[in-house]
C-alpha cells in the first residue's frame, strides 16, 4: 500500500523542529509499523538524506524502548501493543499517518522521535525498591507465603515496561501510572511493608519535582498503555500517600 | 598471556565453599578507593553492578539504552531453573549440575557448572525478597513449570515475563546505590574499547551516543557483561542493538574468544514473512509442554496447504508426521533445542515446510485444548461429549496458561492459535561461546572479567532452557563480587587511575578514527546491505547444519563482505551528534570480524555437539555424533591481527563427576 | 508548604475530592429543599426561613461552602494551569477520543460554565438575600403582605425565558461536571477496585443526570406555573 507519512523532524533539543511530508510506497500489510519505518530511512539513506531517529530496541514488546506518537494515539491505533508490535495491516491504502515524539515537559526531544526518558528513572531511584541487600543470605523463598491473589495482581502492576504511554496520553502528563504500578507492586507484597510510607511519599515528591502533571482521573492512560496497567493501582497509590500522611 | 582455568582442587561440592573461604578480600575501607567499570546492565551487569556498590566499591556502570532496565534479558520469556526441590520431584544441586553439563554435551567445565547449581537456589530466595512476583499456587507458595530436556519441574517463572522480572529487581537494586551515588549510571554510552595500561585492564573509551561525545573512564577493573552476539546472524530473536563490540574489542586488546560456533537456534520462534523483516520473535520453549509439533505426511496436502486449497485443520490425524514423537519417544516434543532446532529443518529441507517460504511447521495446541477441556468438564459434571463445550473449557485453560504468547503471536501473524495451529521455526536466539574466563570469570587480560551471555563458560554447546537467567544473575549476585576481590586486593594502594595517559591517548585516537573513517568513506551501500547479506551467509553457512565446503567459502565470503564494507559503506549524518546509523555501521564491522572467526571455529571442530552441528559427522539417522577424543576441549581463540590468523589454544575439558555418555532424548 | 509531605500533587488531588464530595452533598440538599416548592410553598417557606435565619447555617455551614466553592474553582484553575505547564509543546494531531470521554477531559470548561452560572446565581438570589438580612436588618423573611417572601421571590426569577435557558443549560453543563466528577471523586481518595467499577460508574451517571434533573424541573415548573 501507499501512505503519506507526516513525521516530527528535530536536529536536536535546541532546534525547534517541524512536521514534514514523506510520501512512501509498497508497504506490505505485514510488516511491522518500525519495519515500515526502516524502508524509509533505508530510502533517505539512500538518496543521502539523513534517516529519521527513533527509539526501538527488543523489538517483541518488552524493553519499552520505541515510543511514537502515531495519529494522535501513544503506539498508534492497535490496544494493547507497543509501535514495534503494531502492524500495517492496521492502516489502509492512502492513508496519512502523523508520527510524532511522546510530548511532556518531562520528557524532553533529544532528536526527531527520541525523547529522553530519565525522569522516569529517577522516580525508581527515589523509592522503587526494596532495601534488601544482595548477599543471597536471606530467609528462603517459601518462608512468606503470600496469597495468590497478591501475587498475581503485584505481578500485573509490575509488568510495566516504562514506555512513557501513559504520560504521553495524558491530557495532564502525569506519570500516575507508571509510579503507581511500582507502588502497587511493592505495596501488595509483604516484603515492601517495611519502607511503603516512605517509598509513596518519596516517589511522589519526585514525580511532582520532575514536572509530571497531576492526574485528573481521565482514564485514557490504562486505555493506551501497553501492558493494560490498571487504573486500581492509582487509586490504590492515592490509598497508600493518604495512609502514609495520616500515620506519620 | 596464559590460559589457566585456576579451578581450585578438592572435591567438586566443595570446591566453592572452600575457595571463597581462602581467597583475598578487601577490606570495607579500602573498597571506597576502588572503582570498577561496569558494561552492560542486563542481568548479569545489572546485578554484579548492584553488588559491587553494596559491598562498597565505586561502580561506574554503562549502558547503550535509554536506561538500565531495558537490557535484553527483559525480552526472556520462560523461566529461572533452581535446584530448589520444592516439588519434591528428585531435584538437586548434582541433578541441575548433570542435567546441565549433559544439556550442554559435555562442552563445559565442570566447576563453573556445579558452582551455578550451588548458588540457583539462593538466587530465587534473593529475588522473592526483592520483591519479584513469582507465580504462586493457591497454597500461597512458589509453582515451578518444567522445561526441555530435564525430568523435574524447577523452573521459576512469572507468566511470560520473568526476565522481565528479573531484570526489573536487577535494576531496583541498581537504583538503590543509585540513589546512595555508589553507582554512576551511564545511559545511552557505548563502549568502544578496553583501555590496557601496564598489561591491565584500567579503563574504556566510550562514546556519548546523545552528543557523539568520545568519554574516557578509568577504573581498576572492568567487567564485560555485553550480551551474546546472535546478532551476527542480522536475523536474530536479539535485541536491534544487542552486539558483540564490547567483547570484540577485548578480544582484540587480548581476551581470548572461546568457541564463537556455539550458537543456539531455538526451535519455537516465529516463521519469518518477507525481507524487510528486522528481527525474529521468540514464542516460549514453555509452548512445548502442550503443543505437538507436526508437519503433514505427504507432499501433496504440504502442496494443498501452500496453495491455499485446504488448511491445517483439514488434515486428518493419520496424515500428521509428529516427527519429535517418532524419532525421540522418550522426551517428544520436549527434546532439547538444538534436537528440536534440526528435525524441523530436517523436515522443511525434505519438503515438508508449511508456508510460502517452506520454513515452517505446526505447533499444534488441539489435543491440549482437547485434554484439558475434558478434565474441566469432568470436574464440572458437564457433557464430556459436547465438543464446543470441551472446546470451550479447554480454549480457557490453555488460555490461563499461555494467553500472552497466543495474543502476541495472533497480533503478529493475524491468524487465532486457538482455531488453528501455529506455525513456528528455529531461530538464532542465544550464543554459548564468547570470551574465554577462568574460575574467577577474568579474561585472559588481567582486571578484565565477563560474566553473563558474553562469556563462554557455563553452557557448553548447548543451553538447556531457563538456564540463561540462572547464570546471568549468578555470576552478577553471587561469583564475580567475590573473585574479584581476589584482583582488586592487589590494587587498595593503586590510588585512582589517570585517564592523561599515553594508552588512554592511543585507544582514543584509535576509537575517533575508526569514527570518522566510516562517516568520510560515503560509500554507495547502506549498512543494512551489508548486515543482511551477512546474516545470510551466517545462516546458510554457518547456521543449523555446517560443511567444510561451507564453512570455507564462509569464510572467504565474510573476509570479501568486509573489505566490500570498508570501501562502499555509507553511513549519513556526522560523528557528533545522536546518530543510530553510525552506532550501528561500528557494530557491523565488528560482527563481520566475528563472523569471519565464527566460521574457522566451527571448521577447527571436527565434530557435532549441542548446538554445532557438522553434516560430516552424524549417523545415517542425521544424529549428531560426538568426538570426545579428539574434541574434548574448548577452543580459545587469540587474536593475530586479523580473524584468519587467530591462534588456537585449547583447555582440556576432564569429568571427574559425571559419566561421559552418548547424549540421547530417545 | 514545600516541605510538606501533603501537599503533592495526590494532596491537590484529595483536596480537590473532599470539597467534591462536600459540593456534591450540597447539591442533594438544595435540590431537596427546591423540590419542595413544586409540591407546598408553605413547607419550602418554612425550611427556607429556618435557613436563611438560623445562626448555625449562617453562620457555620454558609462561609463552609463559600470557602468549599472558592477552594473547588480556584485549585481546579491552578491544577489546569499546573497541568497544562507539564505540555509545553502540544501534539499537531492528537486524538484523545480513542481513549477517554469528553467529560473527562473538559472539567475545566464544564467547570467555568457552572462558575458563571453561580454568579448569575449569586446575582439573583444570594446578594439580594443578603442585602435584605444583613444590610437592611429585616429577619422577618415576610413580603409586605404578610406573606413568606421566599416562594414567591422564587417563581419571580423564573418569569424570563431567557433566564430559564440559562439555567438549564447551566444544569446541562452540571450534568457533564458531575459526571465524570462524581466517579473521580472516589478513585481520588483511593476507593476504585475494577471489581465495584461497572457499579460505580453507574451511580455516578445516575447522580450526574437526576441531581441536574430535579434543578432543572423546578426551574421549568415554575416557568409553567408563576
Amino acid at each position: 500500500m501507499n501512505l503519506n507519512l507526516k513525521i516530527w523532524r528535530q536536529k536536536s533539543n535546541s532546534d525547534k523542529g517541524k512536521i514534514v511530508d514523506y510520501p512512501i510506497s509498497n508497504v506490505s500489510e505485514h510488516m511491522s509499523f518500525l519495519e515500515m519505518l526502516d524502508v524509509l530511512n533505508e530510502g533517505l539513506i539512500s538518496k543521502g538524506e539523513e534517516p529519521v531517529a527513533f527509539d526501538h530496541d527488543c523489538r517483541e514488546g518488552i524493553c519499552g524502548m520505541c515510543s511514537l506518537y502515531i495519529n494522535g494515539e501513544a503506539h498508534g491505533p492497535d490496544r494493547g501493543v507497543t509501535t514495534c508490535q503494531l502492524h500495517m495491516r492496521k492502516f489502509k491504502d492512502g492513508d496519512t499517518i502523523y508520527i510524532e515524539p511522546f510530548r511532556a515537559t518531562a520528557l524532553p526531544v533529544i532528536k526527531d522521535l527520541i525523547v529522553d526518558r530519565s525522569s522516569f528513572d529517577r522516580i525508581q531511584q527515589a523509592g522503587g525498591f526494596v532495601s534488601v541487600n544482595t548477599s543471597g543470605n536471606t530467609q528462603d523463598a517459601n518462608a512468606i507465603p503470600i496469597r495468590k491473589e497478591n501475587a498475581d495482581l503485584a505481578f500485573d502492576a509490575a509488568t510495566c515496561i516504562g514506555c512513557a504511554a501513559c504520560v504521553a496520553t495524558c491530557k495532564n502528563a502525569s506519570a500516575m501510572l507508571y509510579v503507581s504500578a511500582k507502588v502497587s507492586q511493592f505495596a501488595l507484597l509483604p516484603q515492601g511493608e517495611v519502607e511503603a510510607k516512605e517509598r509513596v511519599i518519596n516517589m511522589v515528591n519526585k514525580m511532582d519535582e520532575e514536572g509530571f502533571g497531576n492526574c485528573t482521573n481521565t482514564g485514557a492512560c490504562e486505555v493506551e498503555c501497553p501492558k493494560g496497567i490498571s487504573l486500581d493501582n492509582i487509586a490504590r497509590m492515592n490509598r497508600e500517600f493518604l495512609s502514609a500522611n495520616i500515620k506519620k | 598471556m596464559s590460559m589457566n582455568s585456576k579451578v581450585p582442587d578438592g572435591e567438586i561440592k566443595d570446591k566453592w565453599t572452600k575457595y571463597k573461604d581462602t581467597i583475598n578480600l578487601v577490606n570495607p575501607a579500602n573498597k571506597r578507593n576502588i572503582d570498577v567499570i561496569v558494561v552492560g546492565t542486563g542481568l548479569a551487569g545489572g546485578s554484579a553492578s548492584a553488588t559491587l556498590a553494596e559491598l562498597g566499591y565505586n561502580v561506574k556502570a554503562f549502558c547503550y539504552q535509554d536506561s538500565p532496565r531495558r537490557a535484553h534479558s527483559i525480552a526472556a520469556q520462560g523461566g529461572i531453573n533452581a535446584a530448589k526441590n520444592y516439588q519434591g520431584d528428585g531435584d538437586s544441586t548434582y541433578r541441575l549440575f548433570y542435567d546441565t553439563v549433559k544439556g550442554g554435551d559435555y562442552r563445559s567445565r565442570e566447576a563453573n557448572v556445579h558452582r551455578l547449581a550451588e548458588v540457583s537456589a539462593n538466587i530465587i530466595d534473593q529475588c522473592v525478597a526483592q520483591g519479584v512476583p513469582f507465580a504462586r499456587d493457591y497454597g500461597g507458595l512458589l509453582d515451578n513449570r518444567s522445561f526441555g530436556g530435564v525430568l523435574v519441574s524447577r523452573t521459576f517463572y512469572a507468566k511470560g515475563q520473568t526476565g522481565q522480572q528479573l531484570l526489573l529487581g536487577a535494576y531496583s537494586a541498581m537504583n538503590r546505590q543509585i540513589a546512595r551515588g555508589k553507582i554512576k549510571m551511564y545511559n545511552r554510552h557505548e563502549m568502544l574499547d578496553v583501555v590496557i595500561v601496564d598489561g591491565k585492564a584500567r579503563g574504556i573509551i566510550a562514546r556519548n551516543l546523545v552528543t557523539g561525545e568520545i568519554e574516557r573512564h578509568s577504573a581498576h577493573a572492568v567487567v564485560l557483561a555485553s550480551g551474546g552476539y546472535g546478532n551476527v546472524y542480522f536475523l536474530s530473536t536479539n535485541a536491534m542493538g544487542s552486539n558483540v563490540t564490547a567483547g570484540w574489542k577485548a578480544h582484540k586488546k587480548g581476551a581470548y574468544f572461546a568457541n564463537p560456533c556455539y550458537t543456539q537456534i531455538h526451535p519455537t520462534c516465529i516463521p519469518r514473512s518477507g525481507d524487510y523483516q528486522s528481527k525474529l520473535t521468540l514464542m516460549s520453549e514453555s509452548l512445548r509442554n502442550d503443543g505437538r509439533i507436526w508437519v503433514p505426511k505427504h507432499k501433496k496436502d504440504v502442496e494443498a496447504i501452500k496453495s491455499g486449497e485446504i488448511k491445517a485443520v483439514d488434515i486428518k490425524e493419520e496424515d500428521r508426521d509428529y516427527y519429535l514423537e517418532r524419532r525421540y519417544p522418550a522426551f517428544g516434543n520436549l527434546v532439547p533445542r538444538d534436537v528440536a532446532s534440526r528435525a524441523a529443518k530436517e523436515r522443511c529441507d525434505a519438503g515438508y515446510g508449511v508456508n510460502q517460504t517452506g520454513e515452517a511447521v505446526y505447533l499444534d495446541f488441539s489435543s491440549a485444548i482437547n485434554r484439558y477441556g475434558k478434565e474441566q468438564a469432568l470436574l464440572k459434571g458437564l457433557d464430556v461429549n459436547n465438543e464446543k463445550t470441551v472446546a470451550d473449557l479447554g480454549k480457557d485453560i490453555v488460555k490461563s496458561k499461555y494467553g500472552n504468547l497466543f495474543q502476541m503471536y495472533e497480533k503478529i501473524v493475524d491468524e487465532n492459535p486457538y482455531e488453528t495451529p501455529m506455525m513456528i521455526y528455529p531461530a538464532v536466539h542465544y550464543t554459548m561461546g564468547g570470551i574465554w574466563v577462568d574460575y574467577n570469570l577474568m579474561t585472559t587480560v588481567p582486571g578484565l572479567y565477563a560474566i553473563g551471555e558474553a562469556n563462554f563458560s557455563d553452557h557448553g554447546a548447548n543451553r538447556l532452557g531457563a538456564s540463561a537467567l540462572m547464570q546471568g544473575l549468578a555470576d552478577g549476585y553471587f561469583v564475580l563480587p567475590y573473585t574479584i576481590g581476589d584482583y582488586l586486593s592487589d590494587d587498595i594502594r593503586t590510588g585512582p587511575i589517570s585517564i592523561d595517559s599515553k594508552e588512554f591517548d592511543e585507544a582514543e585516537k584509535t576509537v575517533v578514527d575508526t569514527l570518522n573513517k566510516l562517516i568520510n568513506n560515503k560509500g554507495v551501500n547502506s549498512v543494512d546491505y551489508y548486515h543482511k547479506k551477512l546474516g545470510k551467509i551466517m545462516w546458510d553457512k554457518c547456521g543449523m547444519a555446517r560443511t567444510e565446503k561451507g564453512l570455507k567459502e564462509a569464510m572467504t565470503e565474510i573476509k570479501n563482505l568486509r573489505e566490500d564494507f570498508w570501501k562502499n559503506v555509507s553511513v549519513p549524518g556526522e560523528v557528533n551528534e545522536l546518530n543510530t546509523e553510525l552506532e550501528k555501521a561500528g557494530r557491523v564491522a565488528d560482527f563481520l570480524e566475528l563472523g569471519e572467526l565464527f566460521a574457522k571455529d566451527a571448521l577447527d571442530r571436527n565434530e557435532s555437539c549441542g548446538g554445532h552441528f557438522r553434516e560430516e559427522y552424524s549417523t545415517p539417522e542425521g544424529e549428531a555424533e560426538r568426538d570426545d577424543k579428539n574434541f574434548s576441549y574448548v577452543s580459545a581463540w587469540e587474536y593475530k591481527g586479523e580473524p584468519s590468523k587467530a591462534e588456537l589454544h585449547k583447555e582440556a575439558l576432564n569429568f571427574e563427576n559425571i559419566e561421559v555418555k552418548v547424549r540421547s532424548y530417545k | 508548604m514545600s516541605n510538606s509531605t501533603f501537599f503533592k500533587s495526590i494532596g491537590y488531588k484529595v483536596l480537590m475530592a473532599l470539597s467534591g464530595f462536600f459540593l456534591m452533598f450540597f447539591l442533594v440538599q438544595h435540590l431537596t429543599i427546591n423540590l419542595l416548592s413544586i409540591f407546598s410553598a408553605d413547607n419550602f417557606n418554612e425550611v427556607s426561613h429556618f435557613m436563611g435565619t438560623n445562626p448555625l447555617v449562617q453562620f457555620l455551614l454558609q462561609p463552609v461552602l463559600i470557602f468549599a466553592v472558592v477552594f473547588h474553582f480556584v485549585m481546579g484553575i491552578f491544577l489546569e494551569y499546573r497541568n497544562n505547564k507539564a505540555r509545553e509543546v502540544s501534539y499537531a494531531y492528537n486524538k484523545p477520543s480513542a481513549n477517554s470521554t469528553w467529560m473527562s477531559r473538559n472539567m475545566i470548561i464544564s467547570g467555568l460554565t457552572v462558575l458563571a452560572f453561580l454568579v448569575l446565581h449569586f446575582i439573583d438570589f444570594w446578594i439580594p438575600e443578603i442585602s435584605t438580612k444583613y444590610v437592611l436588618g429585616d429577619m422577618s423573611g415576610l413580603l409586605p403582605s404578610g406573606e413568606f417572601r421566599y416562594h414567591h421571590e422564587l417563581q419571580e426569577k423564573f418569569i424570563h425565558i431567557e433566564r430559564v435557558i440559562a439555567y438549564v443549560v447551566s444544569f446541562i453543563f452540571l450534568s457533564l461536571h458531575l459526571m465524570h466528577g462524581f466517579q473521580s471523586s472516589f478513585q481520588s481518595v483511593g476507593f476504585r477496585q475494577n471489581k465495584n467499577m461497572i457499579f460505580l460508574s453507574k451511580l455516578s451517571y445516575l447522580f450526574a443526570i437526576l441531581i441536574p434533573a430535579g434543578f432543572i424541573s423546578v426551574a421549568l415548573f415554575h416557568y409553567f406555573n408563576h
